[in-house]
C-alpha cells in the first residue's frame, strides 16, 4: 500500500460522515479525540462548539427533531463522554436519530483505569439503540455505516461509537464497507394485510372512534395520512406531548394533548370512546394514568414500528407492527365508518363547557404563550421547551400546525434541554424563528450556551416564564404535600444582565400589555434574546390528574 | 410460569452484558443462563430460563429481539425439547462413606471424577429434576462445594432455532 493512500482513523471517520450527508457536528474537543478534531480542521463539516457536552447532545437532538436527519455529537473520553449521557438518554426516550461519537483512551490502556477512561459503551448500553467500541481502524467504515443505518431506520434512536485514540490516529487505506449485513436487525415496514383488514373492520363498527397519535406519526412522516384518516372516519384526534404537530392544532377535529395535563374534554373523550386508534404511541404512564381505567369502554387498535410496545402497558385488541405511514396508506384504502353524530356533538359540548382557560389578572404565563402563538401563525417558526410548567403550558396553549415545529423532552423530561435544542434547531433552520419556552429553573441548567448562540450568531429567543420557583415541583408540593415548599423557591440572577454579559439581548416584561411589544422586539432582533417574563408566582398547570388516578378524574 | 428460550446472538464482545443488562434493568429475573459459541464461530447460543407471568415473558422476548446483536429468539417451553444440566459436586468422602456415595452415583448414572483423601467430586448430567435429586441424595454426606452449568436445551426432531416444522 502506498503511503499517500493511507488515512488516519480520524480522516476516515470524516470521510464516512460526509458519505452519510453529515453537514454539522455539535461537540467539544479533548485529548482522546484530538486525531478526529485534527481531521475536522481540513473538512467543510461545520463544527458547533458548545460549552458543555450535554448541550452538544441536546443540540444534535434538536437538529434531528427539526430535520428528521440524524444529529451528530462528539466528545472526548471520560467526563466528556459521560456528559453526553443525559442527552443520549433524552434522545433514546423520545426515539430521536442520533450518532454520538466519543474518544476513548488507547486500546492498550483500556481496562487500566487510565486518565479520562470511562467504559462509555457499558454506561450507555441501556440508553442507546446500539453502541460500538472500535478496536481496529479497518472496522471504522463498516461501523459508521451501520451506526447511521441503525439510528435512522425502524424506531429511531441514538447509537454511540467509541473510538480509542490509537484507532483514530492509526493509519490504513479507506475502503467502502459494501452493503450492510446485520442478521439480527431487520425493521418491518408494511403491516400484516390481515391485521390491517381486521382494523378496518373494527373501525367500521365503531360509533365513537378516537385517535390517539404520537411521535411515531412525525418520525415516519405520516402527518398527511393521519389527517386523511381522521377526516375519513370523522374521529377526533388527541395527541401525546411528542405528537404535538402531527395533526394541525387549528383543525376542528383536534383535541390537543391527553393525559396528566390533558384538557378535560380530551380526557373525557378518551374515557368514553368505543374505539381507540393508537398510532405511533407507547401508552406512557403520563398519558394513561391508572391503566385499568384508561379507555376502558374501547376496543384498542395499536399501530407502531416497535412490536415491543404492544401490550407493554395496556392490552390491545389489534396490533399492527410496521411503519406508521406505510400502515396508514394501506388502512386508508379500504375504510368505511359509521360514527354517531351525537359523539361529535358531545365533544363540542364538552369543549364549550370545559375550555382550557386561565385568569386574565396580572401577567399570566398562559397569556405569554397565547400571544406568542398568535404572533407566529403564518410565519415559519419552531418552538422548543424546557421541562415543567413552561412545557405543559406550551403544550396546552400553543397552536402548532405542522410536524417538527414543537420540540420538547417528553420521555426523560430533561431540564436544560430546550435552550441547547433550540440552538440545534436554529442551525438546522437558519431562516426560521426559533423560540425556547423556558422556566427560570430550567434555563439555568444550560445557560452557558448563550455563548454558543452568540458566537455562531444564532438568533434564538428564550421566553423565560419566571415565577421564582421550580414551578411544577412547587405545584405538586402545593397540591400533594400540604404547601411545604421544600427547596423549590429560587433566588435567580438578573436574566437581562446575564444576557447582556454574554453579548446577547435581554428584555424584562412585568405587565401583560408589554408582552407583545417585547416579543416583537425579540423577533426583530438579530441577536439571541432572553425575555424575562415576571409571571404570577403561584399559577398552576390545570387540569391535572393526580398521580395514579384515572385520567377522567382531573383537578382544576 | 417458567419459560425456556433459545437465543442466537452475534459472537461480539459485550453481547452477554447486553442480554443480561436487559433483564436486570427491566426487573426480569433470570433463573439460569448458559452461553457459548456454536459450530459457527460468529454465532453464540444462549439458553435462558426465566420465571415470570405471561405478559412479562412476552416483553422478555420482544425486548430481546430489539437488541441488534440478537439474531433469533425462540420460546421452546411448549415445544418438544431435550434439556440438560451438568453439575459438579464435591462431597465429604472417606473410606467409610465412599462406597455408599459410589452406589448413589451409579444409580444416577453419574461419575466420580476426582478422589481425595477426604473428598470426592461427582459429575452428573441430566434434567433439572435429576440434578436436584442427586444433590439431595448426597446432602447427608456433607456437600462442600457445588457448581451447576444451568440448563442447555435443544428442540427435538427437525425443528431448530432457525427452522420450524
Amino acid at each position: 500500500m502506498r503511503s499517500e493512500d493511507m488515512l488516519t482513523g480520524g480522516q476516515i471517520l470524516v470521510e464516512c460522515l460526509k458519505n452519510e450527508g453529515v453537514d454539522v457536528i455539535f461537540g467539544y474537543p479533548g485529548g482522546a479525540v484530538l486525531p478526529i478534531y485534527d481531521a475536522l480542521y481540513d473538512s467543510d463539516i461545520l463544527h458547533v462548539l458548545t460549552r458543555h457536552e450535554q448541550a452538544a447532545a441536546h443540540a444534535a437532538d434538536g437538529y434531528a427533531r427539526a430535520t428528521g436527519r440524524p444529529g451528530v455529537c462528539m466528545a472526548t473520553s471520560g467526563p466528556g463522554a459521560t456528559n453526553l449521557v443525559t442527552g443520549i438518554a433524552t434522545a433514546a426516550m423520545d426515539s430521536v436519530p442520533m450518532v454520538a461519537i466519543t474518544g476513548q483512551v488507547p486500546t492498550t490502556l483500556i481496562g487500566k483505569d487510565a486518565f479520562q477512561e470511562a467504559d462509555i459503551t457499558g454506561i450507555t448500553m441501556p440508553i442507546t439503540k446500539h453502541n460500538y467500541l472500535v478496536r481496529d481502524v479497518n472496522d471504522l467504515p463498516r461501523i459508521v455505516k451501520e451506526a447511521f443505518y441503525i439510528a435512522t431506520t425502524g424506531r429511531p434512536g441514538p447509537v454511540l461509537i467509541d473510538i480509542p485514540r490509537d484507532v483514530s490516529a492509526g493509519k490504513t487505506e479507506y475502503r467502502d464497507p459494501g452493503p450492510i449485513g446485520l442478521r439480527g436487525y431487520m425493521p418491518r415496514l408494511a403491516g400484516e394485510p390481515a391485521k390491517v383488514a381486521a382494523a378496518a373492520k373494527l373501525i367500521a363498527q365503531a360509533r365513537r372512534p378516537l385517535i390517539y397519535a404520537g411521535g411515531g406519526v412525525i418520525n415516519s412522516g405520516a402527518a398527511e395520512y393521519l389527517r386523511k384518516l381522521a377526516e375519513t372516519i370523522m374521529a377526533p384526534v388527541a395527541v401525546t406531548l411528542m405528537g404535538i404537530g402531527c395533526f394541525p392544532g387549528d383543525h376542528p377535529l383536534f383535541l390537543g394533548m391527553l393525559g396528566m395535563h390533558g384538557a378535560r374534554y380530551t380526557n373525557y373523550a378518551v374515557n368514553e370512546c368505543d374505539l381507540l386508534l393508537a398510532i405511533g404511541v407507547r401508552f406512557d404512564d403520563r398519558v394513561t394514568g391508572k391503566v385499568d381505567s384508561f379507555a376502558s369502554h374501547a376496543k384498542v387498535i395499536h399501530i407502531d414500528i416497535d412490536p415491543a410496545e404492544f401490550g407493554k402497558n395496556v392490552p390491545v385488541d389489534i396490533s399492527i407492527a410496521g411503519d406508521v405511514r406505510t400502515v396508514l396508506v394501506d388502512l386508508i384504502k379500504n375504510l368505511t365508518c359509521n360514527p354517531d353524530p351525537a359523539w361529535q356533538e358531545k365533544i363540542a359540548r364538552w369543549k364549550k363547557e370545559y375550555p382550557l382557560d386561565y385568569s386574565r389578572e396580572g401577567l399570566r404565563p398562559q397569556a405569554v404563550i397565547r400571544e406568542l402563538s398568535d404572533m407566529l401563525q403564518g410565519r415559519q417558526y419552531r418552538v422548543t421547551t424546557e421541562v415543567g410548567q413552561n412545557q405543559m403550558w406550551a403544550a396546552q396553549h400553543f397552536c402548532i400546525t405542522r410536524p417538527r415545529s414543537f420540540i420538547s423532552s417528553g420521555g426523560l423530561g430533561t431540564m436544560g434541554y430546550g435552550f441547547p435544542a433550540a440552538i440545534g434547531v436554529q442551525v438546522a433552520c437558519p431562516d426560521e424563528l426559533v423560540f425556547d419556552i423556558a422556566g427560570d429553573g430550567s434555563i439555568q441548567m444550560n445557560i452557558q450556551e448563550l455563548t454558543t448562540a452568540v458566537n455562531y450568531e444564532l438568533p434564538v429567543n428564550v421566553a423565560i416564564l419566571n415565577n421564582g420557583y421550580l414551578g411544577m415541583v412547587r405545584q405538586w408540593q402545593e397540591l400533594f404535600y400540604n404547601r411545604r415548599y421544600s427547596q423549590t423557591e429560587l433566588t435567580n440572577p438578573d436574566f437581562v444582565k446575564v444576557a447582556e454579559a454574554f453579548g446577547a439581548e435581554g428584555l424584562r416584561v412585568e405587565k401583560s400589555a408589554e408582552i407583545r411589544p417585547a416579543l416583537e422586539q425579540a423577533i426583530a432582533s438579530s441577536k439571541p434574546v432572553f425575555l424575562d417574563f415576571i409571571v404570577e408566582r403561584e399559577e398552576n398547570v390545570m387540569p391535572i390528574v393526580p398521580p395514579g388516578e384515572a385520567i377522567s378524574r382531573m383537578l382544576g | 410460569m417458567r419459560s425456556t428460550y433459545s437465543v442466537l446472538v452475534e459472537n461480539n464482545p459485550g453481547v452477554l452484558a447486553r442480554v443480561a443488562g436487559l433483564f436486570s434493568r427491566r426487573g426480569y429475573n433470570i433463573d439460569s443462563l448458559s452461553v457459548s459459541r456454536t459450530d459457527d464461530p460468529t454465532v453464540s447460543r444462549m439458553t435462558i430460563v426465566v420465571e415470570g407471568e405471561k405478559v412479562v415473558l412476552e416483553q422478555v422476548t420482544k425486548q430481546l429481539r430489539k437488541l441488534v446483536d440478537v439474531i433469533r429468539v425462540r420460546d421452546i417451553t411448549d415445544e418438544p425439547h431435550v434439556d440438560r444440566e451438568l453439575v459438579l459436586i464435591k462431597v465429604n468422602a472417606d473410606s467409610g462413606t465412599r462406597g455408599d456415595i459410589m452406589q448413589i452415583v451409579e444409580i444416577f448414572r453419574g461419575r466420580i471424577v476426582d478422589v481425595g483423601e477426604y473428598t470426592s467430586i461427582v459429575e452428573v448430567t441430566g434434567d433439572e429434576g435429576k440434578i436436584n435429586a442427586i444433590e439431595n441424595a448426597l446432602k447427608p454426606f456433607g456437600i462442600i462445594e457445588l457448581v451447576r452449568t444451568g440448563k442447555v436445551a435443544m428442540q427435538r426432531g427437525t425443528r431448530t432455532v432457525l427452522v420450524e416444522d
